[in-house]
């Protein structure tokens, strides 16, 4: 079967600076339906600028990109934005959910932009079906400011997905989650991959690269390593270690203060 | 288009989000478009009483005045010019209504301004106005009681005076004024008749008013020689405009020639007057046109600011797949919303400041809906016209610059 996401030799100069920074240099990856690739490095190896190529919110300085068969380097702004709408899903570090407008408007967002017409009742279930694949269709009517971080990242996630993309790109979901909270997202990412959505995310840390199918490590802008994760941390697992050693934690220790 | 539907959606959610606000920006419309209808409301009302009270001065009037009295539009006051002289008045009964008979009847005016009238122990300022007997004719004003004062008293400086109905209810509140005397100064007069109400003309009772026989009013009140105008009624509306050509022709001869007064028919009386009118509500509609751009320049202030200060806003938007297009609509729909909205409100403000300051000023007040339909259209335009700019700056963002702005 042919790839979903193939980019051949693919490079990014910023020249907007006094010196140009050659950021990605040179990457060829070739990502087939189903993956669940980790992109590593450490901090200016590259990933954003690569995961932003990915997503068609940038376009490479030299090399080619082909997005479900169609060459997306040689597309225009319009046509960038209807691809970024019809195929891919995007989760974000920092969430980036319209403040002041509630979950379901947040997941409702990509349905607006799209070419497909639909009613405000179709787009309504939709987004609403969306909520609850991430467990939070009980959330439906809080603003952001009500949701903790991790419910936040869980609406970005559903936002992503309402338009059925083709893949799913997150840049550091977990960067600004508490541990457990990061494997409450993961389980999530699992789950959709499980159902056969591919994701691509960013991440540095090795331990959620761990839930991963594939690692990649990036330095210097070029990929250093691709590899099949070993001994893959599954997070339904994680969270009932997680939820055990809390209890016994409070069998011995006494009273905890609730936090 | 389904987008345009939803882009007027998402405007309103974010006008709503930021309700004060919104408002606050509004306020310079509302303030700017409030004001015009405003002033045309009481410019229009203003127009209208002038007119009405013109109509009502009576049919087919021609008035003869010193040139000064109406130059531009600004109403000069009594005694201007020294011009127009009885004998004026008595070549006219001769020549033109005894002689060719276009003309019914003739009445010289004097207006004297308000003046200590004492009666029955009690004073009081009414216009004390001097005019020949066939004042009522010409107004078309009805005398109630007793009878106006005729040619003989008018020879004879009679001491006789006819009464309005304010003056007459102030001076003798338990009625029964026809058969009494008022006095004006030492001058002792009689009253012999009493006039039907008028009602208010531009704001001025024209029922407090004394009227004596003009010859009375100018040997023993005002001691002047000269008239303020000389009212005249031609016998039909087919006959006014020779009845002009006719009495220019009669006093420019009795002049040798000079033409130092003027022949105004009711429509050039209305003219006249309204055309004061008319500069007042320009200028005042100036102002208030220029309030309209400020308000404009307010929203697109704010619109600047929103679109900065929602710069992630608008990246998070781009990168889920809106088109420059659709984000220019959004902005540009807000900036109308807020302009329209302004407008609509402003035309209420505008009707009811209007009413309430023709309710306590008593200023006729007349609202325009061809101006509130402007104002309301204009003031959408404003909003297309000052909303471009920011909407233009906000579309063109970068998608990855737009979400890293912090
Ligand atoms: N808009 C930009 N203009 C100039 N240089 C940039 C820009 N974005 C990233 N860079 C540079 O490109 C390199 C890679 O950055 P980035 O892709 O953000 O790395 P990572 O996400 O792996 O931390 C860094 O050296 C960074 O300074
Ligand atoms: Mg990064």
């Amino acid at each position: 079967m042919a790839p979903v996401v193939k980019i051949l030799d693919i490079h990014k100069i910023y020249d907007s600076g006094e010196v140009p920074v050659h950021a990605v240099r040179g990457v060829s990856l070739e990502i087939h339906r189903g993956e669940f690739l980790a992109l590593m490095g450490s901090s200016g190896s590259g990933k954003s600028t690569l995961m932003n190529m990915l997503g068609a919110l940038d376009r490479p300085t030299k090399g080619e990109y082909f997005l479900d068969g169609t060459d997306v380097s040689k597309l225009d702004k319009n046509d960038l934005a209807d691809i970024r709408n019809q195929k891919l899903g995007f989760v974000f570090q920092g969430f980036n959910l319209l403040s002041r407008t509630t979950a379901l408007e947040n997941v409702e967002l990509p349905l607006l932009y799209g070419k497909k017409r639909m009613s405000s009742k179709a787009m309504k279930e939709r987004a609403m079906h969306c909520l609850d694949i991430v467990g939070l269709s009980k959330r439906s009517d809080h603003m952001p400011n009500q949701l903790s971080g991790g419910q936040q990242q869980r609406v970005a996630i559903a936002r992503a997905l309402v338009n059925e993309p083709q893949v799913l790109l997150a840049d550091e979901p977990t960067g600004n989650l508490d541990s457990k909270t990061s494997i409450e997202v993961m389980g999530v990412f699992q789950k959709l991959n499980e159902q056969g959505i591919t994701i691509v995310m960013v991440t540095h840390e090795l331990d959620i690269a761990h839930y991963c199918k594939r690692d990649l490590i990036l330095r210097d802008g070029v990929v250093v390593r691709d590899e099949l994760v070993k001994d893959r941390s599954i997070a339904e697992r994680e969270l009932q270690r997680l939820a055990e050693a809390e209890a016994k934690a409070k069998l011995i220790g006494g009273p905890i203060p609730t936090v | 288009m389904m987008r345009f539907y939803v882009t007027i959606l998402m405007a309103l959610r974010a006008l709503r989000r930021n309700t004060m606000r919104s408002i606050l920006t509004a306020l310079g419309m509302i303030i700017g478009v409030g004001a015009v209808i405003a002033m045309v409301s009481i410019g229009n009302g203003a127009k209208a009483q002038v007119q009405s009270a013109i109509a009502g001065l009576g049919d087919n009037l021609i008035i003869v005045s010193p040139a000064s009295l109406n130059t531009g539009g600004v109403r000069g006051g009594a005694g201007t010019g020294v011009t127009l002289v009885p004998a004026d008045a008595d070549a006219i009964v001769a020549d033109l209504q005894e002689g060719n008979k276009r003309v019914m009847s003739v009445s010289p005016y004097i207006g004297g301004g308000g003046m200590q009238v004492l009666a029955n122990g009690l004073n009081w300022r009414p216009q004390v106005l001097g005019v020949g007997p066939d004042w009522p004719d010409i107004r078309s004003w009805r005398v109630t009681e007793g009878t106006f004062f005729s040619e003989e008293d008018v020879k004879t400086a009679a001491k006789v005076a006819v009464i309005g109905k304010t003056t007459a209810d102030t001076l003798f509140p338990e009625g029964g004024a026809v058969g009494q005397m008022v006095r004006i100064g030492n001058i002792p007069f009689k009253v012999i008749g009493m006039m039907d109400t008028k009602g208010f003309n531009n704001n001025q009772d024209q029922d407090d008013v004394l009227f004596l026989p003009y010859t009375s009013h100018m040997k023993r009140v005002s001691r002047r020689t000269s008239l303020n105008s000389i009212y005249v009624k031609a016998r039909n509306e087919d006959v006014v405009d020779r009845v002009k050509s006719d009495l220019t022709d009669l006093l420019t001869q009795r002049r040798n020639g000079a033409v130092d007064f003027q022949v105004q028919d009711q429509a050039e009386i209305a003219a006249a007057r309204t055309a004061a009118t008319d500069t007042m509500t320009y200028l005042l509609g100036a102002i208030a046109g220029v309030s309209l751009l400020v308000g404009g320049i307010g929203i697109m202030n704010i619109m600047l600011v929103s679109v900065t200060e929602r710069t992630r806003e608008i990246g998070i938007r781009l990168a889920l797949g809106a088109h420059g297009k659709d984000v220019l609509t959004q902005f540009l729909i807000e900036a109308i919303l807020l302009s329209s909205l302004g407008g609509i409100m402003g035309v209420a403000l505008g009707i009811g400041g209007s009413q309430l300051a023709g309710h306590y000023k008593g200023w006729a007040v007349e609202p325009s809906t061809t101006a509130m339909v402007i104002a309301v259209v204009f003031s959408s335009f404003v909003g297309v016209f000052f909303g471009f700019y920011p909407a233009r700056k906000a579309a063109a963002m970068d998608p990855i610059e737009a979400l890293r702005y912090e």
